[in-house]
């Protein structure tokens, strides 16, 4: 099967314009030594029905969100997402352009671009946002670089309470660039204030905290941000974004950088990608920020239009004093994202944001009731910590003959929490789904 | 084009239950959120603004987008289809490794491919795009020469003529960037590549067939010598597409390569993203790949962790999997012959658009044209004024999107044209009367191409207003 429109005499028509008669003569510029002088070893063609029974066949293999009841977080959410936004997404007009360098012809691609900044913008309360980049852990990455180009200094301080698959990725980019990271201790779920204040000296960039944290509880970021302002740094959020609707946004917590992992704003956990990270600054760090930006304008008539803007400041212009080399970035997830934010509007965000704060509440008050699984305490947002008397490792094959899927056992990235374990309640779980994980909990006891 | 922050209120669909009113209870005052000031929209306004955007956009299946070096062929619908089954698209990343096998298996057997492919011996799917592939790839032969105790070597080499990402890639990675010229020929200047070697070189990023659509046939000299002074060689994989089955960078001497799944195998570009840049390496680079690695055991597939010299992750998990999957399901829908038979077809078109234009338009390399080739517009603008962008902008009137302008940078005027192998006859007639009109009204009445387009939702946009005065969002 191939997709090639042009028939055999076609074909020959074309190369006999050309003066050729063997379709090899195209190639006579590649050296002969050079040449691979035989098939490739691929496994043969398949027909769509041949290709459909063997992609059908390996997703059977996987667990899908929709067998189980999920309690798995941790950077990736089983959220409700409307029928309208893959309505949306598979227009082909959308999903078969290329990056919106012709505007005239872009509007469609370029206009959303500038409402997702605006979502952007609202949620966070910051000033200036970009198109998106390729998730929330490369989001953060570059918002660490931002700062140290913004300061001229070459050390962050990241809290422990940050997702470590984005402090890891951090760490790659930082080490690229000889930036150094330390790392602010915990206390109890929290990051250790006093101990941040004291690594937070003359030389730091910026100042890196989670609202909510990876643990799921809500930090007090002030303290932070005044800290880090004292000694001329930055504050990088990473926010989640549901909690953007409920909890004081990053723009008024003194927030300078916004960053973070947007999957939960309409897109499928797809095996962790793709994903959109979406990246918000203070207005006089636009010319720093990585990435494409959209900006409104007019014609000549004065109509209203959209353009990617302060290009200036991008790697097909700036080559290697560009602010990042990001070109591609993830503009149809944040295509999704604009829709999934439109249809639910400020109410369903809400309502979405509220019901899994409830409902982890919930979860939180009948795990408590199984002896052995002691929670954390107050306040959490979405997600939140229990011991676990059974090892997490026994522990999850059980709950899945159930019908579970278990939370992240912390041993994953904490080892000094083996024996917890990171529940996430999202909009999606009943009281009924609740009620079954605690139940089994008694039983495996 | 008005935003939906410009549309009045209308009263928003129910896709969720209300929460109940102490839902929030838990949170401390000081830390919650009381106003959220964003548009209501009832599903049917969200409808027709999305729908109002798709009509304002063009894409592949609108028509002929010959975009030079973006390679912007069909993308099947069957792999949109394929990626949204629940196992895939509503798979947990942090579910269980033995329940997502089959998972693990198409990552598997698609890394394979893509070895086979580029003569690299290890494959990582996880770079989220080209230049994060290229990231990826430039982070790993630094820490080679580190581990080699090979300290000194702060330099990249990349041609004038390079992607703009790949100077952008190496400084973010530490290294200065060292500019070589292009040839006579359209290739690397070889005597400038030699004064430019040293032990100070890390390596050299090259594209072959280059972005003037040339294939750079010195390339195993080239290798050579890069290789003779201890650097190593970096495949910016964005022209693939012309070689698939025919030569291999393994073979041409690179050591590292990205790929752009979102050009060579079909996965749709989607207006900017999302794309995928899996990373090849040869043996020596493989300890440093990015972490986790999956690895095939006898218990079945697994990621490991424990890779002591890995650069680390560049993202969250293991990749753009969705796009993964798309890409998978090409491989196997061509087979072998058929990827062959993609890049056959798509040097035949481009050589034969080229043929087809080669009167009306300069052409500055005479060499033969691989996926793409590069026209320029000089003669034409110092004879009418008319330039480049001119003739992009007046083909949007004729319903055709026009070729990359203005690049690769070592061609004035440029027009880069690529109109991939899922290009009819026909189509491709088409866009050679297209430009070859626009070219005869150009000499004809130069104002008219100038005012260009005259057609299009908007007209042309003053992006210098957009600059002075910044509209970077809607205010609710």
């Amino acid at each position: 099967m191939g997709y090639l429109p042009s028939t055999a005499p076609e074909r020959g028509r074309m190369l006999r314009a050309l003066g050729l008669d063997d379709p090899e003569a195209l190639f006579r510029e590649i050296p002969a030594a050079l040449r691979l002088g035989r098939p490739l070893a691929l496994e043969p063609a398949l027909s769509e029905l041949e290709l459909e029974r063997e992609l059908t066949d390996l997703a059977r293999r996987n667990l899908s969100l929709d067998e189980v009841v999920s309690f798995l977080g941790a950077g990736a959410y089983d959220r409700f997402v409307p029928a309208i936004v893959d309505e949306v997404v598979r227009r082909s007009e959308f999903y078969t352009a290329y990056t919106p360098y012709q505007p005239e012809v872009s509007q469609g691609t370029l206009t959303a671009i500038y409402e997702f900044q605006s979502y952007v913008c609202a949620l966070t309360g910051l000033d200036v946002a970009n198109a998106s980049m390729y998730d929330g852990a490369s989001a953060l990455a570059e918002a660490g670089v931002l700062a140290c180009h913004a300061t001229g200094r070459d050390r962050l301080v990241v809290s422990r309470a940050v997702d470590p698959v984005f402090r890891q990725v951090l760490g790659t980019y930082a080490r690229g660039q000889g930036i150094r990271v330390s790392e602010a201790p915990l206390s109890g779920y929290r990051t250790d204030a006093d101990a941040t204040a004291q690594l937070t000296a003359g030389d730091v960039a910026g100042v890196i905290v989670a609202q909510p944290n990876f643990f799921g509880a809500i930090e007090d970021p002030e303290p932070f941000a005044r800290r880090a302002h004292e000694v001329g740094a930055l504050l990088i959020a990473v926010a989640d974004p549901v909690g953007l609707a409920v909890l004081k946004p990053p723009g008024r917590f003194g927030a300078d950088v916004a960053v973070g992992e947007a999957q939960s704003w309409g897109l499928p956990p797809s095996f962790g990608g793709p994903f959109l990270g979406y990246f918000a600054a203070r207005r006089d760090l636009l010319r720093r920020l990585p990435g494409r930006i959209a900006g409104g304008t007019v014609d000549r008539e004065g109509r209203v239009g959209y353009v990617l803007t302060f290009q200036t400041r991008e790697q097909h212009i700036r080559r290697e004093r560009a602010t990042s080399n990001v070109c591609t970035n993830q503009a149809l997830c944040a295509l999704a994202a604009t829709v999934y934010l439109a249809a639910l509007g400020p109410g369903g965000l809400r309502d979405v944001a509220a019901l899994s704060a409830a409902g982890a509440r919930r979860a939180r008050s009948r795990l408590a009731a199984v002896r052995g699984y002691e929670p954390m305490t107050e306040p959490f947002f979405q997600e939140f910590v229990t011991r676990s008397p059974v090892d997490p490792e026994e522990l999850g094959p059980k709950l899945l003959e159930r019908g579970i899927l278990m939370g992240l056992p912390l041993a994953v990235h904490y080892p000094e929490f083996a024996d917890r374990i990171l529940w996430a309640v999202t909009e999606r779980r009943t009281e009924r789904d609740i009620d079954a994980l605690g139940r089994a909990l008694e039983e495996i006891a | 084009m008005t935003s939906l922050f410009a549309s009045g209120p209308t009263r928003p669909g129910s896709y969720v239950p209300h929460a109940p009113e102490d839902a929030l209870e838990g949170i401390p005052a000081a830390q919650r959120r009381e106003d959220l000031d964003l548009p209501h929209m009832a599903e049917i306004e969200v409808a027709r603004h999305f729908t109002a955007l798709a009509h304002a956009n063009y894409g592949i299946d609108t028509g002929i987008y010959p975009l030079g070096s973006c390679t912007m062929k069909y993308n099947p619908k069957v792999n949109e289809a394929l990626s949204r089954l629940p196992g895939l698209a509503r798979l947990h990343p942090y579910t269980p490794v033995e329940r997502v096998q089959g998972a693990l298996e198409l990552m598997d057997r698609l890394a394979r491919a893509l070895r086979e492919i580029t003569g690299m011996d290890a494959i990582s799917l996880q770079p989220a795009a080209g230049a994060q592939g290229e990231l990826t790839g430039i982070l790993m032969i630094r820490a080679y020469h580190e581990a080699r105790g090979d300290a000194g070597r702060d330099q990249v080499i990349v041609p004038d003529s390079a992607h703009g990402t790949n100077p952008a890639t190496a400084a973010m990675a530490g290294f200065q960037v060292v500019t070589v010229p292009s040839d006579a020929r359209g290739g690397v200047d070889i005597d400038a590549l030699e004064r430019a070697l040293s032990p100070r070189v890390a390596a050299l990023m090259l594209t072959n067939p280059n972005t003037l659509g040339i294939f750079e046939d010195r390339i195993a000299e080239i290798a050579q010598r890069v290789h003779g002074v201890g650097g190593l060689l970096y495949y910016d994989g964005a022209n693939l597409n012309a070689i698939m089955g025919i030569t291999r960078p393994g073979d041409m001497g690179f050591d590292a390569v990205h790929l752009n799944l979102h050009k060579t195998f079909s996965t749709p570009h989607g207006g900017g993203g999302p794309g995928a840049g899996p990373v090849g390496v040869k043996a020596p680079l493989e300890p440093f790949l990015p972490t986790p690695v999956l690895e095939a055991t006898a218990d079945g597939y697994r990621f490991s962790w424990e890779r002591p010299r890995s650069i680390g992750p560049v993202r969250s998990f293991f990749g753009n999997f969705g796009m993964l999957v798309r890409a998978y399901a090409y491989i196997r829908a061509l087979g072998p012959e058929g990827l062959r038979e993609a890049s056959e077809q798509a040097v035949l078109n481009a050589r034969y658009l080229k043929h087809r234009l080669a009167d009306v338009l300069d052409v500055p390399y005479e060499r033969d044209a691989m996926h793409e080739f590069v026209l320029s517009a000089r003669s034409l603008q110092r004879a009418t004024g008319v330039r480049a962008l001119d003739l992009a902008k007046r083909l949007l009137d004729h319903g055709v999107h026009p070729p990359t302008v203005y690049f690769p940078l070592v061609v004035e005027e440029a027009l880069m044209i690529e109109p991939t192998e899922t290009e009819s006859l026909q189509r491709l007639d088409g866009l050679a009367e297209a430009i070859r009109s626009v070219v005869a009204e150009a000499r004809r009445d130069p104002d008219a191409v100038r005012r260009a387009p005259e057609r299009t939702p908007v007209g042309r946009l003053d992006e210098v207003r957009a600059v002075r005065a910044p509209d970077l969002g809607a205010r609710p």
